[in-house]
């Protein structure tokens, strides 16, 4: 390979573990021959497809049966833990096989952004696809869409939210964590904001429903102005804030870019977004197009979610789990699991995904999945959990799973190009340059194989 | 030199001539690493614990008047004072109670309750308010006010596969160990091992790399510390055969090899109680006292109880209405249970709570729980308590 053409294939590979789950060694070739702008605009072409989950069949109300006797309720809880731990799997197992990349990687950003807990299983479900449906379009959809959706109306007691008993949380977190962010509203505007917001519901069947006789139609002061304000008309007056943009595209820099925001490039990023009208892909594609965003302190810096760990050793090895719950037993160690954010504000991310234990899991799970393994794990319980575990008498019983994994080495194998060196292989892998470490592993391995299964259980693979 | 400073010196000088060399093994045990190394051990009941039928206000009316089929029955309850007791299935701790080596700190809680388990155990694992949303734990946070001291992951441990997040800071973490030979064992695996001793030095940085380095490194030497430390203790005491004794076990094998550890943390599951409390809460409770009581009893054996507090806390109480189901549901405030041989006040701390003026069915909590923190880290890991807590809370007296 040229030099030109290295330099390239390392922009290309950039853009992959940023804008994707990772570039897999098959399609280093036909990716690594195009332009960064070609590159790009295929990452858009091939997330065209929206392809919404879709293994939560109905809309079980759970609440229901809380009420009812011990039996039907431990039956119940059974039935809710098992879609939820259905819809888990199918999402991730949706991410690490999708050619519609892109779409996946927004999606558990929004995921994160309007992070939100439910009991309904298909409520997740619903919410994740609006996610999923908006997650290159347009911003204000999403947002109304989101604050429309049960699981939030739920989780954030806006159904509670009443003429006369307003409830704030929505509004408060709607401002502080959704739109604008600290330092740019009020007491008062939480306040007055929450009149306009009251009556949003939805009926038992899960449709959005503006409930007329509980909504406060008087006069509202919200940023300056007054009117008979309506939730839609607050979620506007937020958006003809810059600082809207400046919010949204200041927390997308740090997931797409750099933990340390640079101010010009965030204000830069700011403009598109407003000028466009919030729209999601001009946006993404300024972010991706730019110079800047190839720049070397923007290189294999950020520390991979455990969902973009997960995936991305999924994709690159197409591996095949005959148990599937084990996917989300790697989640429960690692410290992130979906659906289960550990509050309205989402996972810090970071530095605050590493500990020694899950750093030690992270280094030992490549080599299990792609050896077959057993990962001695019973992990902790998240807290919402403890209805079924009082009702089960088995509490923590040690796990010594079996992981059950299926590697497809042979196509992972047949996808290295002819005539690649072991070195370029392993730059493929791995986001930060070749240290000594790194290349000890490269020329000492016996074959390809060994050489990768070390490659990837390094602290070096645990960056993008 | 004075006349009386040299008296001073010279009798010091030849006190330590005096001391006869058989003696001096004592004089090194008096050695601040060993005695007055002061643990605090940290029990977690998830799930929102009913503590109304842990401690049971027996004397009190309206407990049986709003738990018609769930109530503890009188005749059952093992008496603390002429108002409490405890559920029957805890009558392992009545010994305890009697030594002086445990109390009860009635009705804590914050302002504001949240009745979700997750939301609300996060606020009690990060000590923030109920409005507010933080990164950092209250224990992380207090290994990050003391690092220049305390700068070794295990000075703060929790017995899991897991680290919860009280126990993550921002520059500190602590390191969860379940069972340290298998912690030593893998981090002794051939690629493990060479991966921390071959790296650069300037994988050392303040970057993310340089911190996942850092962070092997120090698991690496912990999980040496650890092992190494506490390998030749051998526990003669006899222990319940329950997960949750065994994660006790070793907490107390730690402190009994003299680990230099001053944090311990371990939870127990099971307590979200909706429907058939009675058995299943009273399970628990069974494996939580017998488990409690084989800890606290090993310790006074080998003299480490002076030196050991533990605190134990649930994300909530229940209601105090009984549900349909002869269950509870989500409630506020609880009691928190300590133990140790040093309690300045043992016993029932304050006021039974107060069943008769309730929020809407819940009790309204009379001390918020950052002040039973503020009380820890003041008078038990010597640290300004307005360094962890972002106000200042005012200290309680039970130690």
């Amino acid at each position: 390979m040229s030099n030109s053409g290295m330099d390239n294939i390392k922009k290309i590979k950039h853009l992959y573990s940023r804008a994707a789950f990772g570039l897999r060694l098959e399609d280093a070739k036909r990716a690594g021959a195009l332009t960064v702008k070609q590159a790009v605009d295929d990452l858009f072409m091939r997330s065209q497809p929206n392809i919404p989950l879709d293994i939560v069949s109905g809309n079980i109300n759970f609440k229901d049966f809380l009420e009812k006797d011990g039996l039907t309720r431990k039956m119940f809880l059974q039935e809710q833990r098992q879609q939820e731990k259905g819809l888990n799997v199918y999402w991730v197992q949706q991410m690490s096989t999708t050619d519609a990349q892109l779409r996946e990687k927004m999606t558990l950003f929004w995921h994160n952004h309007f992070a939100c807990r439910t009991q309904n299983p298909w409520f997740a479900q619903q919410l994740n696809n609006i996610h999923r449906q908006c997650a290159l379009g347009s911003f204000k959809t999403l947002l109304t869409e989101v604050s429309k959706a049960p699981a939030m109306l739920q989780f954030l007691n806006n159904q509670q939210n009443q003429k006369n008993h307003p409830n704030e949380n929505f509004a408060r977190e709607l401002m502080e964590l959704f739109t604008i962010g600290r330092g740019n509203y009020t007491e008062q505007d939480i306040k007055e904001s929450a009149r306009a917001f009251t009556g949003w519901g939805f009926r038992k069947d899960g449709a959005f429903v503006a409930r007329a006789p509980l909504h406060d139609d008087g006069s509202k002061t919200f940023l300056g102005k007054s009117g008979n304000f309506t939730g839609d008309d607050i979620i506007d007056i937020l958006l003809s804030k810059k600082e809207t943009a400046l919010f949204i595209c200041n927390k997308l820099y740090k997931y797409l870019v750099n933990e340390t925001p640079d101010a010009a490039h965030v204000t830069g990023m700011a403009d598109v977004f407003y000028q466009s009208g919030y729209e999601i892909t001009p946006l993404l594609k300024h972010i991706f197009n730019a110079e800047w965003f190839y720049a070397d302190k923007n290189v294999g810096t950020l520390i991979k979610s455990p969902v973009e760990f997960i995936v991305g050793l999924n994709r690159q090895f197409y591996i095949d789990y005959k148990n599937p719950d084990v996917l989300m037993q790697f989640e429960r160690a690692l410290g992130q699991v979906l659906f289960y954010p550990p509050n309205v504000a989402g996972w810090p991310g970071g530095k605050n995904w590493i500990d020694s234990s899950s750093l030690m899991y992270r280094i030992k799970i490549p080599s299990t999945v792609l050896n077959d393994g057993v990962i001695n794990f019973s992990g902790k319980p998240d807290p919402e959990d403890e209805a079924f575990i009082a009702t089960s008498l088995n509490k923590r019983k040690d796990v010594n799973t079996q992981v059950q994994t299926q590697p497809d080495w042979s196509r992972f194998l047949n996808g290295i190009p002819a005539n690649t060196s072991r070195a370029t292989i392993a730059q493929i892998l791995i986001a930060p340059r070749l240290n000594n470490n790194l290349m000890n592993i490269v020329t000492r391995s016996k074959d390809v194989k060994a050489m990768v299964i070390e490659l990837v259980s390094t602290p070096e693979y645990q960056l993008c | 030199m004075k006349r009386r400073d040299f008296l001073k010196y010279s009798s010091l000088a030849s006190g330590a001539f005096l001391v006869p060399s058989f003696l001096k093994p004592l004089e090194a045990l008096a050695s601040p690493q060993i005695s007055g190394y002061k643990n605090l051990v940290i029990v977690q009941l998830s799930g929102g614990n009913d503590g109304l039928n842990t401690i049971v206000p027996y004397g009190n009316d309206i407990y049986y008047q709003k738990r018609n089929t769930i109530a503890i029955k009188q005749p059952d309850i093992v008496k603390l004072n002429d108002m409490q007791g405890l559920n029957p299935n805890m009558i392992a701790l009545k010994e305890l109670y009697d030594q002086g080596w445990m109390g009860v700190i009635n009705s804590v809680g914050y302002p504001n309750p949240d009745r979700s388990h997750f939301r609300s155990m996060d606020i009690w694992q990060t000590a923030s308010d109920s409005s507010q949303f933080l990164n950092t734990g209250w224990i992380g946070r207090y290994l990050d006010s003391n690092c220049a001291v305390n700068k070794e992951t295990y000075t703060a441990i929790e017995v899991d596969d897991t680290l919860s997040l009280a126990m993550k800071g921002a520059k500190m973490k602590g390191i969860a160990v379940q069972n340290p030979a298998k912690l030593y064992q893998s981090t002794r695996e051939p690629l493990f091992k060479e991966l921390v001793h071959e790296h650069d030095d300037l994988h050392l940085n303040d970057d993310n790399l340089g911190y996942l380095y850092k962070t092997m490194v120090e698991t690496y030497s912990s999980a040496n510390y650890i092992q190494q430390t506490s390998k030749i203790y051998k526990t003669v005491a006899e222990y319940p055969q329950t997960g949750f004794a065994n994660q006790l076990k070793t907490v107390a094998k730690f402190i009994n090899s003299g680990l230099k550890t001053r944090v311990y943390y371990v939870s127990l599951s099971g307590f979200d109680t909706h429907t058939t409390q009675l058995n299943q809460q009273g399970r628990n409770l069974k494996i939580y006292s017998e488990g409690i009581a084989a800890f606290v009893k090993n310790l006074k054996a080998t003299g480490k109880l002076d030196d050991t507090l533990v605190m134990t806390f649930s994300e909530f109480g229940r209601r105090v209405e009984q549900n349909a189901s002869n269950g509870t549901d989500h409630g506020t405030a609880n009691n928190i249970m300590m133990f140790g041989g040093k309690l300045k006040k043992a016993g029932i701390y304050n006021n039974a709570p107060n069943l008769a003026q309730l929020d809407n069915g819940d009790l309204k909590y009379e001390i918020d729980f950052r002040s039973v923190y503020a009380t820890l880290l003041d008078k038990w890991l010597d640290v300004n308590n307005n360094q962890v807590l972002d106000k200042s809370f005012a200290g309680l007296e039970f130690i």
